[in-house]
């Protein structure tokens, strides 16, 4: 069956092309749902970029675990407890609020991942890094606009929010965790370093809460185990919409 | 660049690489279809080697642009009508894509088709004119409504001089 031998890195790629998948899905579904015309727009630009990066993620990934899969197989042929994304890409969209707060958190962990990545020492991850971070810093810009506009808006925005923040917070300590395979590739010079990462994303979401008027949530739970398969309840449901159509006629074509 | 070895047919004349090459370049974006992939930039390389199997490569604006897989297809179909039957069209990350790359006569055909275009950059970055021009009545008044419209790679704006609503393809 597999005779090439799987390299560590696709378990580093999958996790990354993972996490683009789920939250590309899950700001797909604000399609035609959107607060506004240009919203909708925008955040299926975003899950565009998003699904793209996913797409050449899955292909690397493909190269390097040796199993020959499509982007299709990853995407729409595995189990739940086979999908290594983030907890925080996963969570339902909430109101515009917790979607503006999620990508906030995310695209300022995304945007330094790939600004790291796109020194890796893997060039197929590096050019797919580069690419990204052209991408993923208008995502930023995007959150950042909406945290300011609505975190110092209305005493109504304002509340809805500070709950975003307070329900999604807990969900970023999982980003920058570590473990020893991710240790290696670190020194193999192909992963980012996730104490870099926490570095520099706390360096970038701080001043945009203070200057939103918002208090980053103070709390001790801090939920994890998507990296090892283990999801929040959601993503059951969210996979099984993602997958059914694929998984009713297998080998449909267009 | 072409190598031969020995005992293996001469290298195709630069006249077929470039034929194929200008062959390839004349495919239109089929979301901006008075754009050729050349006017766009994203053509990056064609080659023929000594036994005509023709390798062309292509690099997508956006990671997630749809219409790449379509004009992978045009430009294998294009090269096989014009009598080459060994295509393949793979598909380049780096360097990544960049407005840059915009031939002037995409910018002057944009502008036409009433997309403003991309503004041009100096070697640091620097945008060369600050004002995104109105591509109806040259206005240099224009503003931005949305930073995402109808593809990845352009931007909405509204020109304060004749009020009308436009596309900007946005400098990336």
């Amino acid at each position: 069956m597999n005779t090439v031998a799987a390299d560590p890195a696709g378990a580093y790629t999958l996790r990354h092309a993972d996490d683009c998948l789920m939250l590309s899905h899950r700001l797909a579904e604000w399609s035609s749902r959107a607060p506004t015309l240009e919203e909708d727009v925008a955040l299926t630009n975003i899950a565009l970029d998003l699904l793209g990066q996913a797409r050449a993620l899955y292909t690397r990934t493909a190269e390097l675990d040796g199993t020959g899969r499509g982007e299709d197989d990853y995407a729409f042929l595995r189990e739940e407890r086979e999908f290594v994304n983030c907890l925080l890409v996963e969570q339902e969209n909430g109101d515009f609020a917790t979607t503006v707060v999620r990508q906030l958190l995310f695209s300022t962990y995304q945007l330094e991942t790939w600004k790291a990545l796109s020194a890796s020492t893997d060039t197929t991850v590096a050019a797919i890094a580069a690419k990204a971070v052209k991408e993923v810093t208008y995502h930023l810009d995007h959150a950042t606009q909406w945290t300011l506009r609505l975190g110092d808006g209305t005493a109504e925005s304002h509340r809805r929010m500070q709950a975003a923040l307070e329900r999604l917070w807990p969900y970023t300590s999982e980003l920058f965790e570590t473990d020893a395979a991710t240790d290696e590739l670190v020194a193999r010079g192909v992963a980012a370093d996730p104490a870099l990462l926490r570095i520099a994303w706390t360096a970038c979401v701080e001043p945009v809460l203070r200057e939103a008027t918002l208090e980053p949530a103070s709390t001790s739970w801090t939920p994890t185990g998507g990296r090892r398969g283990l999801h929040t309840e959601c993503f059951g449901y969210m996979l099984a919409e993602m997958q059914h159509l694929h998984r009713s006629h297998p080998g449909a074509r267009w | 660049m072409v190598t031969t070895r020995g005992g293996a047919p001469a290298a195709s004349p630069p006249a077929v690489v470039d034929r194929i090459r200008r062959l390839a370049g004349e495919v239109v974006d089929p979301e901006i279809p008075v754009l050729t992939i050349e006017d766009l930039g994203i053509l990056r390389d064609a080659r023929v080697d000594a036994f005509g199997h023709v390798e062309i490569d292509v690099t997508p604006t956006y990671s997630g642009c749809p219409a790449l897989d379509l004009i992978r297809a045009d430009v294998a179909q294009r090269v096989r009508d014009a009598g080459y039957p060994n295509v393949t069209v793979n598909v380049v990350l780096s360097p990544a894509w960049t407005t840059d790359w915009m031939s002037d006569a995409g910018r002057r055909k944009l502008r036409e088709y009433g997309i403003a275009p991309p503004r041009a950059r100096d070697a640091g970055m620097t945008l060369l004119q600050l004002a995104v021009e109105c591509p109806v009545c040259g206005s240099a008044h224009t503003g931005e409504v949305a930073r995402f419209a109808s593809t990845p790679c352009q931007a909405l704006r509204r020109c304060a001089g004749c009020a009308e609503p436009f596309h900007h393809f946005k400098e990336h």
